[in-house]
């Protein structure tokens, strides 16, 4: 592994510093950080990436929360080649890089992200979907009178379940279920 | 010097500054929004990317040509990258140009139907702006700015006012002034030169149609135009005349046509300036007090030195400009019941400066407290008022301007151009004016294309120092040298826009380099 291979499968090198992900790192996410970064960064001065890179953010924005079709994928491409290509200085030529890369070796999330409404790795709140596991959920009510939108409902001492039209995904069940029964697909 | 093959041609290059300009030298208009070849490079909208051999795209405006360069301007790559740039900038762009103000001159709007953007696939998220019409002479509207900088560097590399500069960052960035204050409440002279290089709509002209298609209607008032000296030479772009063609017997017909009651011209203004002027300068000359002597036509160049250089505005000329000259006389001459048959005079200046709407305001510029003239109107805005009437300008006949003050001399007219002032007054100093002395005092140096001219002339035995100026920026150099004693002058002519009034803020746009050459040879045969 050095500059040279690295940089032939389109990974972006800089410093020389390297992060390390597993499959709890959501690819786009990840893309959507970076986009988000540099889009904070640029200084407005040249079109392509004053304009371009808010689009471009716009867009993942939009994957993540689960609106995205497949045309934003190619839409995506187009607006990165057109930034790598003209933008006035390095940090312009790079912002698409990121999304161009997970683009390009992740695709497979994406499709799921926009297709299936699904985060493989669960970090897009937007996708989760909550549920209650019957096994271990003692009925004691605790989820539901936290659920700011009255979603879950059940008899004491049964299991609950939750509406997921009423559901906000804002994930209080989870964090006050005392038996860890709430749980993400 | 050198050879490079520009999409296939080789074409020579000398001394261009970058590959931008060899290429339109090949006869390729490569389209861009921030580049003008008098301002200062940028490179910000990125439009006039090229391509060269080994596919590597670069901004042709930044780049110096060299010897054996092959670069392609029209890969499909390269006109897919303009195409989504126009359309990045037209989505965050207030885009109601139906009803536009620039719409049909709108370079934005030319370049994006040249680059067949028929589709906006992207919201404009922008926050809405209020529009800032604080000034008398310029409206600026922020929504519709999209952040070239053209009026930025205008205002600092060529008139160095500095009213406007870019501020905040990012999609959060614009042009306003300092501490986003109202631009009146700015060190700007109104001179317009930014709304001149303005590609949109964001920068226009505070217009004064309105009130002076009321006062034509009403039957009760009697309009007086006068016409300014570089409308003639101007206005004939825009109805299919040959750049630089004086069209006024025309202007003057179509004038009339309007309802405009008595039409004349301003030459006549500038001659009465030209007999006071000479006589304070010899005054002065003479006794050597407040010299050297500025000029005081140009409103944008005396609101200038008030701002910049009070200590010189002893030394401006006590002289009212030709408009206000001419201002007064038509107070004057119709306060005769007879003259003005017992209708209320409206008196209209149609100029080429947007400043001008500013100097009539000026408390010098009212009598017995009232204001002499009454709107100016711009030649752009009067282009407005011709087509809106469905006139046919070539169809009306050619009139002279109305007696007694549609006579104005040659030198009159030469005022709508840098060196004009300083040359009719040279004139007026000559006695005899016989053909010998008029050659020379046109060779002394006073005509040209330069942004400072320096010429000396034998006076009666003793030399006369003259400076003539043109661009603010220019007129500092000058100012800065005559504060540190660097160079002594005796008269300076000062006139705010490059070239002098042909090219003012309120003059027909789109006026490249080919169009202020035509202006200026207009007045050489003029002269």
């Amino acid at each position: 592994m050095d500059f040279d291979s690295l940089s032939k499968i389109g990974a972006m090198i800089g410093s020389g510093g390297l992060v390390v992900m597993d499959e709890d790192t959501c690819m786009v996410e990840v893309a959507r950080f970076f986009m988000n970064f540099t889009q904070r960064e640029s200084c407005g001065k040249c079109v392509p990436c004053r304009e371009g890179t808010k689009r471009m953010l716009e867009i993942l924005e939009r994957i993540v929360a689960g609106n995205g079709e497949m045309s934003d994928l190619d839409e995506l491409e187009e607006l990165a080649d057109m930034i790598e290509n003209t933008a006035l200085c390095g940090l312009g030529k790079s912002a698409p890089k990121p999304v161009v890369s997970t683009i390009h070796a992740f695709r497979k999330e994406y499709e799921e992200h926009i297709i299936d409404k699904k985060c493989r790795a669960g970090v897009c709140s937007n996708l989760r979907v909550f549920k209650i596991d019957p096994e271990k959920c003692k009925g004691c009510s605790k989820c539901a009178k936290n659920c700011p939108v009255n979603a879950i409902t059940g008899k004491i001492k049964s299991p609950f379940t939750i509406d997921h039209s009423k559901c906000i995904k804002c994930g209080s069940c989870i964090d006050n279920c005392p038996f860890g029964a709430v749980y993400t697909e | 010097m050198g050879i490079m093959t520009i999409d296939g041609q080789a074409i020579e290059f000398t001394d261009e500054p970058n590959v931008l300009s060899v290429i339109r030298k090949a006869g390729i208009d490569i389209p861009t929004l921030c580049y003008h070849s008098e301002l200062s490079i940028y490179g910000a909208c990125r439009l006039c990317t090229v391509e060269d051999d080994r596919g590597k795209t670069f901004a042709s405006c930044s780049e110096k040509p060299r010897d054996g360069m092959i670069i392609y301007t029209n890969t499909p790559r390269l006109m897919r990258y303009r195409k989504l740039i126009l359309e990045l900038l037209l989505a965050a762009h207030c885009r109601d140009c139906t009803t536009c103000i620039k719409s049909g001159e709108c370079h934005l709007q030319e370049l994006a139907h040249r680059m067949g953007v028929h589709e906006i696939r992207f919201e404009n998220v922008r926050e809405i702006q209020p529009i800032d019409t604080s000034s008398h002479a310029i409206i600026r509207d922020p929504n519709k700015c999209i952040l070239c900088g053209d009026c930025v560097r205008m205002c600092d590399n060529v008139q160095n006012i500095n009213a406007i500069d870019f501020a905040y960052r990012g999609t959060d960035a614009q042009v306003i002034p300092a501490f986003n204050k109202k631009i009146a409440e700015t060190d700007c002279v109104g001179c317009g030169q930014c709304r001149v290089v303005c590609p949109t709509g964001a920068i226009s002209i505070h217009t004064n149609i309105d009130e002076v298609w009321e006062a034509l209607a009403d039957k009760n008032t009697k309009v007086i135009a006068q016409i300014a000296p570089a409308v003639r030479v101007a206005i004939g772009d825009n109805f299919g005349y040959a750049k630089g063609e004086n069209v006024m017997g025309k202007l003057v017909g179509v004038l009339h046509r309007l309802g405009f009651d008595e039409v004349y011209d301003t030459s006549y203004g500038a001659d009465l300036t030209v007999v006071e002027e000479s006589k304070e300068f010899i005054e002065r000359f003479t006794s050597g007090e407040k010299m050297p002597l500025f000029t005081s036509c140009c409103p944008a160049w005396v609101k200038y030195c008030e701002n910049k250089y009070p200590e010189f505005v002893p030394n401006l000329s006590t002289c009212r400009s030709p408009q206000q000259m001419f201002g007064a006389v038509v107070r004057e001459y119709y306060k005769d019941p007879e003259k003005n048959e017992g209708k209320k005079i409206v008196s209209v200046s149609i100029m080429p400066c947007t400043a001008k709407k500013e100097e009539i305001l000026r408390p010098e510029s009212y009598t017995n407290g009232k204001q002499d003239v009454d709107y100016v109107l711009t030649t752009t805005e009067i282009v407005r008022m011709i087509r809106k009437s469905g006139i046919v300008f070539d169809k009306v006949e050619i009139e002279a301007a109305d007696v007694p003050f549609g006579i104005g001399s040659g030198s009159g007219v030469i005022f709508g151009v840098t060196g004009g002032v300083t040359e009719a007054v040279l004139r007026r100093l000559q006695q005899g004016h016989n053909r010998v002395d008029m050659e020379s005092i046109k060779k002394s140096g006073v005509r040209g294309d330069d942004g400072i001219k320096v010429l000396t002339y034998n006076y009666n035995g003793r030399e006369i120092k003259a400076a003539v100026v043109n661009g603010l920026a220019n007129a500092d150099k000058v100012l800065q040298q005559i504060k540190n004693h660097e160079a002594e002058y005796d008269f300076v002519e000062v006139m705010a826009c490059r070239r002098g009034c042909i090219m003012g803020g309120g003059q027909p746009v789109n006026a490249g380099p080919r169009t202020r050459k035509a202006r200026m040879k207009a007045y050489m045969i003029q002269m």
